[in-house]
């Protein structure tokens, strides 16, 4: 079986009183699609900001790529974080920059590249994630939210990353781009080889893009596993969660 | 390293052969040897990568962007050796290749951009001065309403107002009016001292400070601080569509946002213009003791008999009209925010300078009308 790529052991997040995660685990293979699931509150996205360090825990330990990110120095940190790029749940476009820019500047700043070769790579990417070329030149202020997250995929895409992690990739789109979406990225992530990280809590993402998923509830992980195991699973949170009795 | 040669054969015919890494640190170098055979017209060009071990996308898309403009050119392509890896990652860019050229970017000459910006600010600042009468009306429009219907003012917001715009800011204003005072009696003290009319500053100082200076430096610094808030808050409310929740729910963001704010800092400025003008004189009042021997009884004394109440009251009575504009012009820069997060930076900006602007040009108009008048 695929190994290990990002292991989540025993952490346990603090918010001055107020306990987010109490003793956490999980462990995502490589070149899955992966879920975080859990209600709203749960500390979903406190966990995927957890693995790519934007927040610190209180204990545990979270390894990413085999290093263990809770004591990473900082040139290591600079290292690992090459291999991953981040959807934000808005896009997190730079407002001062054009869509173009917004996709090339990774580019620009880490490889040698010339000028034309970047333009070419990254209109290539927007292409790949379904932005009309109408938008090419537009700011982000100028974009409706699907076109920002799509602008957004590109640019997290444009580095060839090993993982990639999504923040409600679905959220703020409608039915039909929400579902369009999903599919680009069940298939960007079979053509890449990516490894897939998603907080999510859409259904149809549920069931045709993931893998595999955990499910936050209570400060604890309550299930992990495929969606067949899930439907097995009995505790009423989880029938509640997936809407499986209707 | 990669490697990259380029055989040319006869007949237009050409092999490239690129081996062991085809990716983001390789193609500064292959994209230079690519572009000096880019335009060559080929029959048949083979490109052999049987000896590559690492194609990644841009490397791929390299390759597609090669065979595609080849292709244009007439030529045919052969791209050989490459697995079963490589070959679906060429596809892929291969299928997302999207040529720069073809997508419409107009770019004006520059004397005609420069035109075109200045007609388009110009057509922008008409625009906000439409714009600042109809808020201007609607804001004066909604005054009448509430005055009509006293219950509906929102009494707790302008405490909350008065407070932050106003008690707050008193520090602030207690250093800077302190400073001037000092500042302005020492410049005043040396000349005096020259005529042997030491006395004289008390007249010097009180009245230019009760007058002019003292108001000022609270406009000024209040406008620093408020104006930009104002617009800032407002702004923000803009763009996460607080504003528009208050419409949709049948609140006017004029009541609720704006009469608040104006209200505060009408009832909050003379109070900060009073208190610059105690702590203006005191500034006054120690260099005069300290520079001139002129000891604070006799500075209060001569100040009594000299000074006229007109002159306080003149400072006292400019307050609002700078209280009005600054808190006018900080609400209606955020109303102008839009879109992105960069125009409250930009708004913010504007509304400070203006505020500033609009205070010191009020001031010497008052001033002006004052001394016509005679008083």
């Amino acid at each position: 079986m695929s190994r290990v790529i990002i292991s989540v052991k025993d952490v346990v997040t603090r918010f001055g009183k107020k306990v987010v995660h109490d003793k956490v685990s999980i462990d995502i293979k490589e070149g899955e699609i992966y879920g975080i699931l859990g209600g709203s509150g749960s500390g979903k996205t406190t966990l995927l900001r957890e693995i790519i360090m934007l927040q610190k825990f209180k204990s545990g330990s979270i390894s990413v790529l085999g290093k263990k990110i809770e004591k990473i120095s900082y040139k290591d940190a600079v290292e690992l974080k090459k291999n991953w790029s981040v959807l934000f749940q808005f896009g997190a476009l730079f407002s001062s920059l054009n869509v173009l820019e917004n996709v090339s500047i990774p580019l620009i700043e880490y490889t040698d590249m010339p000028k034309d070769f970047i333009d070419e790579v990254a209109l290539s990417k927007l292409k790949m994630s379904g932005l009309k070329k109408e938008a090419t030149y537009l700011f982000p202020s100028e974009l409706s939210g699907g076109m920002k997250k799509r602008a957004a995929l590109a640019r997290a895409l444009v580095m060839d990353p090993k993982i990639l992690f999504l923040d409600e990739p679905t959220s703020g789109l409608d039915p039909v781009g929400a579902e369009n979406f999903d599919r680009l990225i069940k298939e960007l992530a079979t053509l890449l080889k990516l490894t897939v990280v998603i907080v999510t809590h859409d259904l149809h993402t549920i069931e045709h893009v993931l893998d595999r998923f955990c499910i936050i509830f209570d400060k604890k992980i309550l299930f992990e596993g495929d969606l067949q195991e899930a439907k097995n699973f009995k505790h009423y949170a989880i029938k509640e969660f997936l809407k499986l009795e209707r | 390293m990669s490697s990259f040669n380029i055989v040319k054969l006869e007949n237009q015919q050409c092999n490239i052969n690129i081996s062991d890494r085809l990716d983001k640190s390789a193609i500064k170098f292959i994209y230079g040897q690519i572009k000096k055979i880019k335009n060559t017209k080929f029959s048949l060009v083979k490109i052999d990568c049987s000896e590559l071990k690492t194609l990644d996308y841009a490397g791929a898309l390299l390759l597609a962007d090669l065979s595609a403009s080849f292709c244009e050119n007439g030529a045919s392509i052969v791209v050989a050796g490459l697995n079963s890896d490589f070959q679906s990652l060429m596809f892929f860019a291969r299928k997302n290749l999207r040529q720069k050229s073809r997508i419409k970017y107009i770019k004006e000459n520059f004397f005609i951009s420069i035109m075109i910006k200045a007609g388009k600010q110009t057509l922008d600042s008409l625009e906000s001065f439409a714009f600042f009468l109809s808020f201007l009306g609607e804001t004066l429009l909604q005054f009448f309403r509430v005055l009509a219907r006293p219950w509906k003012f929102r009494y707790k917001a302008t405490a909350v107002h008065i407070e932050k715009s106003g008690a707050q800011a008193l520090p602030i204003v207690a250093l800077t009016s302190f400073l001037v005072g000092l500042v302005v009696a020492y410049q005043g003290a040396e000349q005096l001292a020259k005529f042997g009319a030491n006395i004289f500053i008390v007249d010097m100082v009180s009245i230019s400070m009760f007058r002019e200076l003292a108001p000022l430096i609270a406009a000024i610094v209040i406008a620093g601080r408020s104006a930009s808030s104002y617009t800032a808050e407002i702004g923000t409310m803009k763009i996460t569509e607080e504003i528009d929740a208050m419409r949709s729910m049948g609140f006017e963001p004029i009541v609720f946002l704006v009469l608040p704010r104006i209200f505060a800092l009408v009832i909050a400025m003379p109070l900060i213009v009073f208190f610059a003008d105690i702590i203006g004189v005191f500034g006054g009042m120690i260099v005069a003791k300290s520079s001139l021997g002129i000891s604070y009884t006799e500075f209060i004394l001569r100040a009594r008999d000299v000074v006229a109440m007109k002159h306080i009251l003149i400072g006292l009575f400019k307050a609002p009209f700078f209280a009005m504009l600054i808190a006018t012009i900080g609400c209606f820069r955020g109303f102008q925010v839009t879109g992105s997060t960069e125009s409250i930076g930009r708004y913010t900006t504007i509304s400070v300078v203006n505020a500033i602007f609009w205070v010191i040009a009020c001031n010497a108009l008052i001033s002006v009308v004052l001394t016509d008048i005679g008083i």
